[in-house]
């Protein structure tokens, strides 16, 4: 078929595990975005849910750090964080590694990626399926940008990755729905964690909704570092699904929740 | 110093119950497993959380180890600006600290 459904939803894990601390309007606002944007996805039909994401340690670190990389097993757990911390409970999540390698050949053309035959998700995977898929019947195949160990690849990379990926969804039978998940400026588990620079997150979602490949690439990891913090390396996700998705964004729900760490974001982009 | 190694053992006690519970018996005999300064030896078997921080630890690997030594969140970001008080700025790495000891941030 070809690729049924794109968006975009931050993953902080403040999400949950710090939920009771939110202002309660906020919280519910974008947990009912969050719902909409689950009904669209499920709506969409997809045989597979690729996910885009940017981890933070738990699978991958400095020995052996991979730029991206892609999931290939029939089946994946999480959260490898206390799921009392993260308060979300255990999964099993299915998996298809015959269509991940499928996916992975045909990415290979254009963009090299690590493939994983192992992949324990922690919260950049774990509270968007919480969410997205809350009775755990979708087929996920993980995705992960490097946004945590520099260097980094350039932004124009992550296009390219959206990109292939698009061309491996189209090249399926099946129906593809893909996400990416990460926040825009942040400064996540520093001291200050709540820091938000809304007014570069307004005009980060407005090059997003425009899908403007141009200004979205535009942005030099200096830039990002100095005006979103380290956690706005993370707009990789984004760029990623912008590439993926071709057409232009609708932002459901995009609103600072300090205690969330971020601009709370959930976005669902045309299929074009 | 090697702020490698250092998170490659905080990095493995987040992610591998083995390490953890041997650990949890005998924490000395895993850290002398990774070659580090006293210092930073120091500061993970404190813990030190602040130390751990102003050494350049990421703050991904950092709040897990904190939420597993027992620290709460708003508690673990108090010891981050204690540890730069004490200890001076953060010496390496992408999670230097932005805003003032003095200065809660919004969801601290």
């Amino acid at each position: 078929m070809s690729l049924v459904f794109a968006g975009v939803c931050t993953h902080g894990p403040g999400t949950t595990a710090r939920a009771d601390r939110a202002d309660p309007g906020a919280r519910e606002a974008f947990y009912a975005a969050l719902s909409a944007m689950r009904e669209a996805l499920h709506a969409s039909r997809p045989d597979a849910l690729i996910i885009v994401a940017a981890e933070h340690f738990a699978n991958f670190f400095m020995n052996n750090m991979p730029s991206f990389a892609l999931g290939m097993s029939d089946s994946y757990d999480g959260p490898i964080e206390d799921p009392s911390w993260l308060r979300i409970p255990p999964r099993l999540v299915r998996g298809d590694a015959a269509l991940s390698q499928a996916i992975i050949a045909e990415v290979q053309q254009t963009v090299d990626v690590a493939y994983c035959e192992e992949w324990r998700f922690d919260h950049g995977i774990m509270v968007p399926l919480h969410f997205l898929d809350p009775e755990n019947v979708l087929t996920v195949i993980p995705a992960n940008i490097n946004c945590q160990g520099p260097p980094l690849a350039p932004l124009h990379r992550a296009w390219a990755f959206g990109e292939a990926l698009r061309r491996a969804a189209d090249a399926r039978p099946e129906r593809v729905a893909l996400i990416g998940t990460g926040g825009i400026s942040h400064w996540p588990a520093t001291p200050d964690s709540g820091r938000i620079n809304e007014a570069w997150d307004r005009e980060f979602l407005a090059r997003w909704t425009a899908n403007d490949r141009a200004a979205l690439t535009a942005y030099s990891d200096e830039e990002v570092y100095a005006e979103a913090g380290q956690g706005g390396f993370e707009i990789r996700t984004y760029v990623a699904a912008a590439a993926a998705a071709r057409g232009k964004g609708r932002v459901l729900y995009a609103e600072p929740i300090p205690i969330f760490a971020t601009t709370a974001v959930a976005a669902i982009m045309e299929v074009a | 110093m090697s702020l490698y190694q250092v998170s490659k053992l905080l990095y493995q006690l987040n992610r591998d119950e083995a390490v953890k519970a041997a650990f949890a018996k005998d924490p000395e005999a895993v850290v002398a497993q990774y070659p580090m300064t006293d210092e930073e030896r120091g500061a993970v078997l404190g813990p030190d959380i602040g130390l751990l921080y102003v050494l350049g630890v990421n703050g991904q690997i950092l709040m897990h180890y904190a939420a597993l030594c027992g620290i709460e969140w708003s508690d673990y970001l108090q010891r981050m600006r204690d540890g730069v008080t004490r200890h001076g700025p953060v010496r390496a790495g992408i999670y230097a600290m932005t805003t003032r000891p003095d200065e809660k941030v919004a969801g601290a």
